[in-house]
């Protein structure tokens, strides 16, 4: 069970690589969601718009495909059949944990793939930085809502 | 075909092969990736996986792709410019995190998952967007 969520693991990471290196193979851009979707939802630049709104139909098509395939190809814990998983919180705590992803993917220009993914790869420091200080934050974040307070997600 | 219905072909494919990716991995679960980021409790290593397979992926592809003259569809690379560290780098990626934490969800997967019609995602990606809104309103 553990090896097989790995195994699924690593087989996802490969083709969300291959997705990094297609869209800068032919459009030449980064692979980073919070740059491709919030430039699009939050500046909507002229010209440069289409190639961002096709990515996002992509982005929620995938899953769909699958469910629709029933295939059982989704990691989703516990659920095998599954390939969404369902939210562990409640509408207040995602309003919450919204704004800060919005907010902070705004202001530090990148989230896990764009930073995570593509700035790693290219051997960015900046990216560097930025993971390891939004990894250190997730892990605090977990730690006291998990072990701290005891509850939430 | 003319360029521009290539362009979009080719930027539907990779959203389409990134969300498969997120979805085969697991990264669609909210559960897994707290599993992951919970090192005191019951660790769940896939999402380490996960960005271990992306990064050597597209670390090796960017070398190839990088050393061409052009981008196949495009007039150039337009890859981030900006050096050095500043506040506004870490304090946004400070305050993701939390939100991360949180949630379990990061840009990608909560777009990705809107196909599980949630009611508690649907107000996360809400105030997601109004959070990207204020970041270029005080940039």
């Amino acid at each position: 069970m553990e090896l097989t969520s790995s195994l699924q693991g690593l087989i996802g990471g490969v083709l969300i690589g291959i997705s990094a290196v297609w869209l800068m193979a032919s459009l030449g851009r980064i692979a980073g969601i919070s740059g491709i979707v919030g430039n699009l939802i939050a500046q909507r630049p002229k010209g440069d718009s289409a190639w961002r709104a096709a990515f996002l139909v992509g982005l929620v098509s995938g899953p769909l495909l699958l469910m629709g395939l029933g295939a059982g190809w989704g990691n989703v814990v516990n659920y095998p059949g599954e390939v969404i998983g369902q939210p562990l919180g409640g509408v207040p705590l995602m309003l919450v944990a919204g704004l800060l992803v919005g907010l902070g993917t705004g202001l530090g220009s990148g989230c896990t793939s764009g930073h995570g993914v593509c700035g790693l790869a290219r051997l960015s420091k900046r990216s560097l930085a930025a993971t390891v200080t939004f990894l250190g934050t997730a892990l605090v974040t977990v730690y006291v809502v998990r072990h701290v307070l005891g509850g939430g997600a | 075909m003319n360029k521009q219905h290539l362009t979009m072909a080719a930027s539907y494919v990779a959203g389409l092969l990134f969300s498969l990716g997120l979805t085969v991995s697991g990264m669609t679960d909210p559960a897994r990736v707290v599993g992951f980021l919970d090192v005191a409790g019951n660790w769940d290593p896939t999402l380490m996986f996960v960005l271990g397979g992306a990064v050597i992926t597209t670390f090796v592809g960017y070398r190839f792709v990088l050393k061409q003259p052009t981008p196949l569809l495009a007039k150039r690379f337009q890859l981030p410019g900006k050096q050095g560290l500043d506040a506004r780098l870490l304090t946004g990626a400070a305050l993701f995190g939390v939100g991360w934490g949180l949630s379990g969800y990061c840009p990608g997967p909560a777009i990705a998952s809107l196909g599980g019609a949630s009611v508690p995602l649907v107000a996360m990606l809400a105030t997601m967007v109004l959070g990207w809104v204020i970041a270029r309103r005080i940039a």
